[in-house]
C-alpha cells in the first residue's frame, strides 16, 4: 500500500512542478462536467414537474373511463359501476376564471381515490375531514397560491360569482392546479350530477363485471400511458438542450484529453526512471488510473456546483421557454435527486478516463528501454492524418445515408452529429494540406519555414482547433438558423396578427354584453369573432379554430400552399386551413380530405390551404367560424378581434378595461401581444444563446491552453533562429501570426460547416422535432462578427504565451545548446 | 552472486536480425567492482539492461542467488531490481519533479527499506546537504550524478549497476564521483558492475572485462 501511495506521491509530483497544466486539466474537466450536468439539472426538473403534473389525480398515469365523444356524463355510471365491482373514482374537470385569471380546477371524491393516482396523500389521512366538511379546502401549489396573489385560507370569487372553500397549500400539487371536493367543483363548474372521467384503481380487476354490460357504449376503457402528451412534445425541446451539452462536454474533454496527453509525453521519462527503480507495469497503471479518478472526483465536485449554477441561472428562461412553447408549468427553483450528484461524479470519472484512455494504453505499452521522446507523439500524429481524413469521409458517408433513410428526430441529430465529427476528424488534413501549400509557394526562407514550423505545431494544436472548429460551426449554424427565425416569425406576427385589439371575454355572458356595447362605437370598424374546439385526429391532439369571413384574413393571412378560391370554400364550411405541422404529421396535401371528429359524427374538410403555425405544438385545423359552431355548439365563443384606426386603440382599450374590469390576459392590443410574442422568442433563444457562449468560451480556453502547453516545446525550434540574429521580440510576433493564421484558416473553414448545420437545422432537425421548415438564409453580416469574435479569442489565448516568450531571459534560450533542458 | 550464462540477444535491424550478444558468460562476487568495457555497439548497455530485468534475452540465464531473472515475469523482474538492484544511467534519469531530497529517497521508500541514519549518511558522504530542497534542473551535472548514485545506494542494494555514470562529467568530477561510488559500495559490501569507455576509470575498479562483438573477452 505504502508502495503505491509512494508511486502516487511522485506522480502528482509532476502536477506541482506544472500546476497550468494541472490547472487546464481541472478546467476541462469541470466545464465538461459543469455544462453537462447543468444541462441535465434543467432536464431533470422539466421532466419531474411533468410527472407531477401527470400524476395530478388521475392524469395520463391512471387508467380511466371516460365519455365515448369525451364529454361529461352522468354520476350514476359511478354507483353503477361500483356495484358491478369497478373500483372507479369519479372527477369533474374544467376551467374557472378568479379574479381574470384561468384555472385548471379538479373534483375529487377522495374515499374513493385510487392509491396509485393520488399525489394528494394528505387527503386520504388526517386532512380528509378538513376536505370534506364544511366549509372544506381548496388544495393547490405554492406556486399557484403566488401566481393568484393570494394567501393561504382566502376565498376567492370565481367569474360566476361563487366563492371557493379556503386555500390550502398541498407542496405535492402540479402547478396551475385547484382540487376541491367534486360537490364543490359541480357547483363552480356548473355541471350539477355529472362527471368528466372514472379513475379506475388496479385493486378488484379479477372480480369487475364487462363494461359494456354495465354502461353500454356510453363510455370507454382509456388504458395509462407510459409517456405523457407533455412528454412527447417536449422530447424534442430537451433533446435540443442534451445535444447542447452534449457538445459542451465533448469540447471540454478535447481540453482534457490535450492536457493529459501532454502530461503523459512529459512523464514519460519519470515513469521509465519508476520502472527502472522497480515499480511493476501493473502497479503504475493502477496508480494512474487513481490519480485520474481522484483529480476526476475532485473537478467532478466542482464542476457539479457550477453546473447547478449554470442551471439556476438559466431555469428562468427554460421555464419560460418550455411555458411559452408547450404551456408546461415548471418550478422556478431547483430541486435535485441524489441520482444528479451521482450521475455528474460519474460522469466526470467515465469522462477523465475516456479522454485519457490513449495515454493509459501508450504508458501500458511503454517499452521500459525506449529513450524518452518529449512531444514525438506530436510528430506520431501526423501518421493519423490520412487515417483522420479517411474516418472522416466515412463519417460524411454514414450522415449522408441517416439524410436519406433515416425519418425520425434521432436521425436528424445523428446527420448533425455525423456532419461535425466528420468536419473536425477532417480539419487537420485540410490545414496541413493549406499549410503545406503555402510553403511550396514561398521562397523567402524566414517564410518557408513560418509555414514548415506551423505545420510542426499542427499535430499540438489540433485538437483545440477541432474544438474552436466545433464551437464556431454550431455557433454559426444556430445563429443562423436563430436570426432566420426572428425574421420569418416577425414577418409572420404581421400577418397573424392583423387585428388592432383582442379581447378573451370571461364567459360568453359577458362576450355579448362586450359585442353589444362594442356595436354601436363609430371606431370600432369590425368584430372577429373567434371559436375554439379540441379534437384528437390520428392519436394527436388538434385544435379547430373558428374565424370570421372577413378581408382582414383574405388580404393579410401568409399561406404556405393554398388552393384556388380558398377563402370561399372555408366561408362555405367544407374547406380547411391545416397547419404545416399537422399536415407534414398526418401526411396531408392540398385537395385531401379530413375528418374531424364532433359530437355529432364526422365532418368531413378538404384541405384548401396550408399555413405556418409557428411555437404550437398541437396541430391546428382553421374553419369558417359558423361552421365551427354549427359543428361544435358547446364551443367557447369568448374570444374575438376587433378592427379599429390605429389611432383609437389606446382609447378603447382604456374604455373596454374600465367598463368590464378586463385585464392583460382578457385584452391585448396588437403590439402589446407582438411584444410578449417576441418577448417569449427571445427567452426561448435565451438558453441556447447561452450555451453558445459557453461552448466558445470552452474552445477559447482548449486553445490557450494548448498554445501554453506547447510553448516551452517551441524552445528548440526558436532558440536557433534567435540565435542566428532574429530578436525575441520579432520571434514572438511570427509565433503570434503564425497562431492566427491557422486560427482564421480554421475560422473560415467553420463558416461553410457553420451553414450547413444550419441547413441541417432548418431542413432536417426542425422538420422532425417541430413540424415546420423556416426559409434558409444567410445573414454575411452575422457571420463577419463571429469571424471577428474567434479571431479576438484566438489572439487572446494566444498572447499569454507569446508575451512569456517576449520576457524570456537569454540564459533560457541558450540552455537549449547548453544541452541541460 | 551473480551468474550470466550463454547470454545472447539480437535486434531486428530491417529484415535482418542482428546479433548483439552472442553467449556471453560473467560472473561477479559479492563486494567485487567490475568494470564492463568495449567499443560503442559492443552491447555494453544491452548485458546491463539484460542482467538488470529492463529487457529479456534470446537465450541463457541470469541468475541472482537463487532466482533466474531471465525467467521470472514482468512483476517479479520489478520487485527484483526494486529490493536487490541500484542503477545508475549515464542520463542520470533523476525525476524532475521532485527535490534532490525526495529524489534521494523515492526507491528506498518504494521498496518499503527506507532507513533514516544510511540516508542521512549518505546525504553527508555525497556533499547534498546544501541542495536537499533544490530541483535536478537546478543542478549541475556532477551534482545530478551524485544524486543518482545516492537514489541507488539508499535502497541498499545487492548489486549496483552503473551504465557510463561519468560519461557527461568532466575527468575531475567523474574521478570524485567514481571514488564516492567506490567507497560507499565497499561499505555496504554490494557488487559493482560499471560500463564505461574509459581505460583509466576501469583500472580503478577490482576487475576489468572487454566486450567485444557479443562476447566477453
Amino acid at each position: 500500500m505504502s508502495r503505491a501511495l509512494w508511486t502516487l506521491a511522485v506522480l502528482l509530483s509532476h502536477w506541482r512542478r506544472h500546476p497550468m497544466q494541472l490547472a487546464t486539466l481541472l478546467v476541462g474537466l469541470i466545464s465538461a462536467t459543469a455544462l453537462w450536468s447543468g444541462v441535465q439539472a434543467l432536464n431533470q426538473q422539466a421532466r419531474a414537474s411533468y410527472d407531477r403534473a401527470a400524476a395530478t389525480l388521475g392524469g395520463a398515469r391512471t387508467a380511466m373511463l371516460v365519455g365515448r365523444d369525451g364529454e361529461s356524463f352522468s354520476q350514476h355510471f359511478f354507483v353503477d359501476l361500483r356495484r358491478a365491482g369497478w373500483p372507479v373514482s369519479p372527477v369533474v374537470e374544467g376551467r374557472i376564471r378568479i379574479d381574470g385569471r384561468s384555472v385548471r380546477l379538479l373534483g375529487i371524491e377522495p374515499l374513493s381515490l385510487p392509491v396509485e393516482a393520488s399525489s394528494a396523500p394528505a387527503i386520504g389521512t388526517k386532512g380528509l375531514q378538513g376536505f370534506l366538511l364544511p366549509p372544506g379546502q381548496t388544495l393547490l401549489a405554492p406556486e399557484t397560491l403566488a401566481e393568484l396573489k393570494l394567501s393561504e385560507g382566502a376565498t376567492p370569487t370565481t367569474a360566476n360569482g361563487i366563492n371557493l372553500p379556503p386555500l390550502t397549500l398541498q407542496s405535492q400539487l402540479a402547478p396551475g392546479v385547484l382540487v376541491v371536493d367534486i360537490g364543490a367543483a359541480q357547483r363552480l363548474l356548473e355541471m350539477p350530477d355529472r362527471i368528466s372521467r372514472l379513475l379506475v384503481g388496479r385493486a378488484g380487476k379479477g372480480t369487475r363485471a364487462p363494461l359494456q354490460t354495465v354502461t353500454g357504449d356510453q363510455l370507454r376503457l382509456v388504458e395509462p400511458d407510459a409517456e405523457t402528451d407533455l412528454e412527447r412534445l417536449t422530447d424534442s425541446f430537451h433533446l435540443n438542450l442534451t445535444a447542447f451539452g452534449l457538445l459542451s462536454f465533448l469540447v471540454g474533454l478535447f481540453i482534457v484529453n490535450s492536457a493529459i496527453g501532454l502530461a503523459f509525453e512529459q512523464r514519460r521519462p519519470m515513469l521509465r526512471t519508476l520502472r527502472a527503480c522497480g515499480a511493476s507495469a501493473r502497479m503504475l497503471n493502477t496508480v494512474m488510473v487513481l490519480e485520474l479518478t481522484a483529480l476526476a472526483l475532485l473537478a467532478g465536485l466542482i464542476g457539479l456546483v457550477c453546473g447547478y449554477v449554470i442551471a439556476a441561472t438559466l431555469l428562468p428562461d427554460v421555464a419560460a421557454s418550455l411555458r411559452g412553447l408547450y404551456g408546461a408549468q415548471i418550478p422556478g427553483e431547483l430541486s435535485l435527486r441524489p441520482q444528479w450528484w451521482f450521475a455528474g461524479i460519474a460522469i466526470s470519472v467515465i469522462g477523465a478516463l475516456a479522454a485519457a484512455s490513449t495515454s493509459l494504453l501508450k504508458a501500458i505499452r511503454l517499452p521500459i528501454l525506449i529513450a524518452a521522446q518529449p512531444y514525438a507523439w506530436q510528430q506520431a500524429q501526423h501518421r493519423w492524418l490520412l487515417a483522420q481524413g479517411a474516418a472522416a469521409l466515412a463519417v460524411f458517408a454514414a450522415g449522408l445515408g441517416f439524410l436519406l433513410f433515416g425519418d425520425s428526430l434521432l436521425s436528424g441529430f445523428a446527420v448533425l452529429a455525423a456532419i461535425l465529427l466528420g468536419a473536425a476528424l477532417g480539419l487537420p488534413a485540410i490545414l496541413g494540406l493549406v499549410l503545406f501549400l503555402g510553403e511550396r509557394t514561398t521562397r523567402q526562407p524566414l517564410a518557408r519555414w513560418f509555414w514548415a514550423d506551423s505545420r510542426l505545431q499542427l499535430s499540438g494544436l489540433s485538437l483545440a482547433l477541432m474544438a474552436l472548429l466545433l464551437a464556431l460551426g454550431v455557433n454559426v449554424g444556430v445563429g443562423t438558423m436563430v436570426e432566420s427565425f426572428s425574421r420569418t416569425f416577425n414577418g409572420w406576427l404581421d400577418g397573424r396578427l392583423a387585428a388592432e385589439i383582442y379581447l378573451n371575454a370571461a364567459s360568453d355572458t359577458q362576450a355579448a354584453e362586450i359585442k353589444a356595447w362594442l356595436r354601436p362605437r363609430p371606431e370600432v370598424q369590425a368584430i372577429l369573432p373567434r371559436g375554439r374546439a379540441e379534437v384528437q385526429i390520428g392519436g394527436l391532439p388538434v385544435e379547430v379554430i373558428g374565424f370570421a369571413d372577413h378581408l382582414t384574413y383574405r388580404d393579410n393571412w401568409p399561406l404556405l400552399q393554398s388552393a384556388a378560391e380558398v377563402w370561399d370554400r372555408v366561408a362555405r364550411g367544407d374547406g380547411a386551413l391545416v397547419s404545416e405541422q399537422l399536415a407534414r404529421r398526418l401526411n396531408l396535401r392540398l385537395g385531401d380530405r379530413i375528418e374531424v371528429p364532433t359530437g355529432a359524427g364526422r365532418w368531413p374538410l378538404d384541405v384548401v390551404a396550408i399555413y405556418a403555425d409557428y411555437g404550437n405544438p398541437k396541430g391546428q385545423i382553421s374553419v369558417g367560424f359558423d361552421a365551427l359552431v354549427a359543428h361544435f355548439p358547446g364551443s367557447a365563443q369568448t374570444a374575438f378581434g376587433l378592427r379599429v384606426a390605429p389611432a383609437q386603440v389606446p382609447a378603447l382599450v382604456t374604455a373596454l378595461r374600465d367598463r368590464f374590469k378586463l385585464d392583460n390576459r382578457s385584452l391585448a392590443d396588437r403590439s402589446a401581444l407582438k411584444a410578449e410574442s417576441k418577448r417569449i422568442f427571445n427567452r426561448t433563444f435565451a438558453v441556447t444563446a447561452a450555451l453558445n457562449a459557453f461552448t466558445l468560451g470552452i474552445a477559447g480556453v482548449a486553445l490557450l491552453t494548448s498554445l501554453l502547453t506547447l510553448s516551452n516545446s517551441r524552445l528548440p525550434q526558436l532558440a536557433p533562429l534567435w540565435a542566428i540574429g532574429i530578436t525575441r521580440r520579432r520571434l514572438a510576433l511570427i509565433e503570434l501570426m503564425k497562431t492566427l493564421s491557422v486560427a482564421l484558416i480554421t475560422a473560415l473553414l467553420a463558416l461553410p460547416l457553420g451553414l450547413l448545420v444550419a441547413w441541417c437545422l432548418i431542413a432536417v432537425v426542425n422538420v422532425k422535432a417541430f413540424g415546420w421548415r423556416l426559409p434558409f438564409e444567410i445573414f454575411p453580416l452575422q457571420l463577419l462578427q463571429l469571424l471577428g469574435v474567434a479571431m479576438l479569442a484566438s489572439l487572446l489565448a494566444a498572447l499569454p504565451p507569446i508575451l512569456k516568450l517576449m520576457r524570456m531571459q537569454p540564459a533560457k534560450l541558450v540552455k537549449v545548446f547548453a544541452d541541460e533542458r | 552472486m551473480l551468474s550470466v550464462s550463454s547470454l545472447s540477444k539480437s535486434y531486428r535491424s530491417g529484415q535482418e536480425r542482428v546479433g548483439v550478444l552472442r553467449g556471453v558468460d560473467l560472473r561477479i562476487a559479492a563486494g567485487e567492482s567490475v568494470a564492463l568495457t568495449g567499443e560503442s555497439g559492443s552491447g555494453k548497455s544491452t548485458l546491463l539492461h539484460l542482467i538488470a530485468g529492463l529487457d529479456q534475452p534470446d537465450s541463457g540465464t541470469v541468475q541472482f542467488g537463487d532466482a533466474v531473472v531471465s525467467a521470472l515475469p514482468d512483476a517479479d523482474r520489478a520487485a527484483f531490481r526494486r529490493d536487490r538492484l541500484g542503477l545508475v544511467f549515464q542520463q542520470f534519469n533523476l525525476i524532475p519533479s521532485l527535490s534532490v531530497a525526495d529524489n534521494l529517497a523515492f526507491q528506498s521508500r518504494i521498496a518499503g527499506r527506507h532507513d533514516a541514519p544510511w540516508h542521512a549518511e549518505l546525504i553527508e558522504r555525497l556533499g547534498l546537504g546544501q541542495l536537499l530542497k533544490r530541483y535536478p534542473e537546478q543542478l549541475s551535472g556532477g551534482q545530478q550524478q551524485r544524486v543518482a548514485i545516492g537514489r541507488a545506494l539508499a535502497v541498499k542494494p545487492l548489486l549496483l549497476l552503473a551504465d557510463e555514470p561519468t560519461g557527461n562529467l568532466d575527468e575531475a568530477t567523474a574521478d570524485d564521483v567514481l571514488a564516492l561510488a567506490r567507497d560507499l559500495v565497499s561499505r555496504t559490501g554490494c557488487g559493482f558492475l560499471m560500463v564505461t569507455h574509459s581505460a583509466r576509470l576501469a583500472a580503478m575498479l577490482d576487475r576489468r572485462v572487454h566486450l567485444h562483438a557479443g562476447q566477453i573477452h
